[in-house]
């Protein structure tokens, strides 16, 4: 049993270094793929432009519940007016980081590693080091970088509207007080704030993009292979994101 | 090529929403940034207090519960060491008398504070760049217990007791009594 | 060619180095594949053109995009030179009326006529193909078979065909090698082939169902099983 789970320690640290071997040639290929810029903003707007859909109505939603929930919590105390606060506090500290990733990780990185993989699968990766095409430089790298450069930016969308959303419930429908709202709003927020938003969600971008492109690239060249790759990417993302959200949370207090 | 370039154009105007997102956010959200507008039309009012707690820019300015306009600006007179605050009043209530008082209140238990402006019974009114010169500061809760603390001290050792002594700052006029803040009710 | 399992796909990636060898010695174009490495390794394969077995058609990129691939992203050449080589490459194959097309909307002969324009765009001096033949109509076969043989001499190429289709190989082949069990064990003109007395060549060529490579799955004796169940029942 010790062995099983020595064994198992020991594959999950090699997989740890392969994962992080692979970060590396990525880093290393970028500047080289930055003269394609054709194929970056393509991955942009694939991982990007086609997750706006699903992060605004899930921002709208998530705000809305923020304002129904702070609104009723917050008028047990009276002080229903630091409704802005308590919504812009959360959502730019940690909904709008974390549950974009999440959600990112669910559309955009099963869409990059079920797309790598099926090249993988049909030998479209071998038939491009065959005609001497580094596929990493090719397909890998712009995939990442379009979901490294993505992420932040669905991140601020979805906090702004967010904030749209618990303001339409708690100005429109509940009553409070417009000003309030804005100005408690601003006098107890800091660009601190909005920073820990940013660093986490470019944190969390990197390790998507990492998960969802390895993945891919490494999977089994079969149905069952890529299916695997895309479960693998949602459940490995998701855990990390969670972990990361600890430690920059910690590093930020 | 067709095709690429929708896609390029898509992605830059994704970049661009994500960009005016996050300036939305750091300009709306915090106090770094410019504050959007309202409409309709408004004329200015000032008035100084001793102590303005923690009153913010933006904060509502009411008369009888109804809301009238709004805290603008927030300053420190450097000659008299009082907070200068000035406020912008909606132009259709332009016939507050000019010796009406301003309070400042406080939303709630935990809210935020507001300016509650009384009613005087002058026949001249509040016009652009007036001055509002009856103004009663903030209940700053040290103070209000410094002046209990005094009290019980004072009833210790009889004669001039009472209230105006020690401990008590931050009001002009007498200290009011720890009466509950009214809160405003909102006029829906 | 060979039965299944031999080693001819292996064979195959390390002659186009995406297997390293550990051992002996692997010479293709005066290049030894056991310590070339990195961009002299690139250098090599654009010498090379390799069709795949299933034509390995980039899907997001039309007919003429992707026979025009390795131009691109090795070339400097002008759009109006590309334009004249693909069409050319494509008109050679017969699917030059196919340009716009994206393999999604190509049948499997179709796509690997494609492919094989793909791997001759840069005029390379040896062409590999891996499993040509395998799930193809007769139409698209003889279509393929044509190809192979004027390619190769039209174009002055080194042809390698890795297949187990005795009868096409037969028809296009000038020299033909036999692996089976990891090794080569017969080689030379389909005739000599045909001739070959030895059983392995014999069973391969004909199609034999047993002989040196054996009908039954090695296990315990027959009746020995059999029996030895009955035995158990009945005590």
């Amino acid at each position: 049993m010790i062995g099983e789970l020595g064994r198992s320690l020991v594959g999950a640290l090699g997989g740890l270094g392969d994962i992080g071997l692979f970060l590396l040639r990525i880093v290393a290929d970028t500047p080289r793929a930055l003269l394609r810029f054709d194929l970056i903003a393509k991955q942009v707007f694939n991982s990007g432009a086609l997750s706006l859909v699903i992060i605004m109505l899930s921002g709208l939603f998530v705000g809305m519940v923020l304002g129904l929930q702070g609104f009723e919590l917050l008028q047990r105390f009276g002080s229903e007016e630091a409704l802005g606060t308590a919504a812009a506090i959360g959502l730019l500290r940690e909904l709008s980081p974390v549950i974009t990733a999440l959600l990112f990780a669910g559309r955009a990185g099963t869409a990059l590693a079920s797309e790598i993989g099926l090249m993988r699968a049909t030998d479209q990766l071998s038939a491009m080091e065959m005609m001497a095409v580094d596929p990493i430089s090719r397909v890998v790298v712009p995939r990442f970088l379009g979901g490294v450069i993505a992420m932040p930016l669905l991140a601020a969308i979805f906090s702004m509207i967010g904030l749209y959303g618990a303001q339409l419930i708690g100005v429109q429908m509940m009553g409070v007080d417009s000003g309030s709202f804005w100005s408690q709003m601003q006098g107890a927020v800091e660009l601190r704030d909005i920073n820990e938003g940013l660093v986490k969600s470019a944190m969390f971008g990197i390790a998507c993009s990492l998960i969802a492109v390895y993945q891919g690239y490494y999977a089994d060249p079969t149905a069952e292979g890529v299916g695997l790759a895309t479960t693998r990417t949602v459940v490995t993302s998701a855990v990390v994101v969670l972990f990361l959200d600890y430690l920059v949370t910690s590093a930020f207090l | 090529m067709g095709k690429s370039s929708t896609l390029n154009v898509g992605a830059g105007a994704f970049v661009l929403l994500g960009f005016a997102a996050l300036a939305f956010l750091t300009t709306q959200t915090t106090n770094h940034g410019i504050h959007l507008g309202t409409r309709g039309s408004f004329y200015a009012i000032t008035a100084k207090f001793d102590n303005i707690g923690d009153l913010k820019v933006g904060a509502p300015v009411s008369m009888a519960g109804v809301d009238v306009g709004r805290v603008t600006r927030i300053d420190l007179d450097t000659k008299q060491f009082k907070a200068v605050v000035s406020m912008q009043l909606d132009s259709k209530y332009n016939d507050i008398p000019s010796d009406s008082d301003a309070s400042i209140y406080t939303q709630g238990l935990l809210g935020g504070k507001f300016i509650g402006l009384t009613a005087g019974g002058a026949d001249t009114y509040l016009k652009n760049n007036d001055q509002i010169d009856f103004t009663q500061s903030a209940i700053v809760l040290e103070n209000l217990i410094g002046q209990l603390v005094a009290n019980f001290s004072n009833k210790g050792s009889d004669s001039s007791g009472s209230s105006g002594s020690s401990g008590s700052s931050g009001s002009s006029g007498s200290a009011p009594t720890p009466a509950p803040s009214p809160k405003p009710e909102k006029v829906k | 060619m060979g039965p299944s399992g031999t080693g001819k796909t292996t064979l195959l990636r390390l002659i186009t180095g995406q297997l390293r060898p550990l051992g002996g010695s692997l010479v293709v174009a005066g290049q030894d594949m056991c310590t070339v490495r990195g961009p002299a390794l690139y250098a090599l394969r654009k010498r090379m053109g390799m069709l795949f077995q299933n034509g390995a058609l980039l899907t997001d990129l039309s007919v003429f995009e992707n026979v025009a691939f390795p131009l691109r992203e090795h070339t400097d050449l002008p759009e109006r030179l590309i334009r004249l080589i693909v069409l050319t490459k494509l008109q050679a194959v017969g699917l030059r009326g196919a340009a716009p097309l994206m393999p999604s909307e190509l049948s499997g002969g179709m796509a690997r006529r494609v492919a094989l324009a793909r791997a001759i765009v840069m005029d390379p001096e040896i062409l590999i193909y891996d499993e040509p033949f395998v799930g193809l109509d007769p139409i698209s076969l003889g279509m393929i078979l044509r190809l192979v043989r004027r390619l190769n001499d039209t174009l002055g190429l080194t042809s390698i065909v890795v297949s187990h289709d005795v009868h096409e190989i037969i028809q296009v082949a000038d020299r033909v090698y036999l692996l089976s069990g990891g090794r080569a064990v017969a080689s030379g003109t389909p005739d000599e082939l045909e001739k070959n007395s030895s059983d392995v060549v014999k069973q391969f060529v004909g199609g034999l169902p047993d002989g040196p490579v054996p009908f039954h799955y090695p296990g315990p004796d027959y009746f020995g099983e059999l029996l030895q169940r009955d035995l158990r029942q009945s005590a």
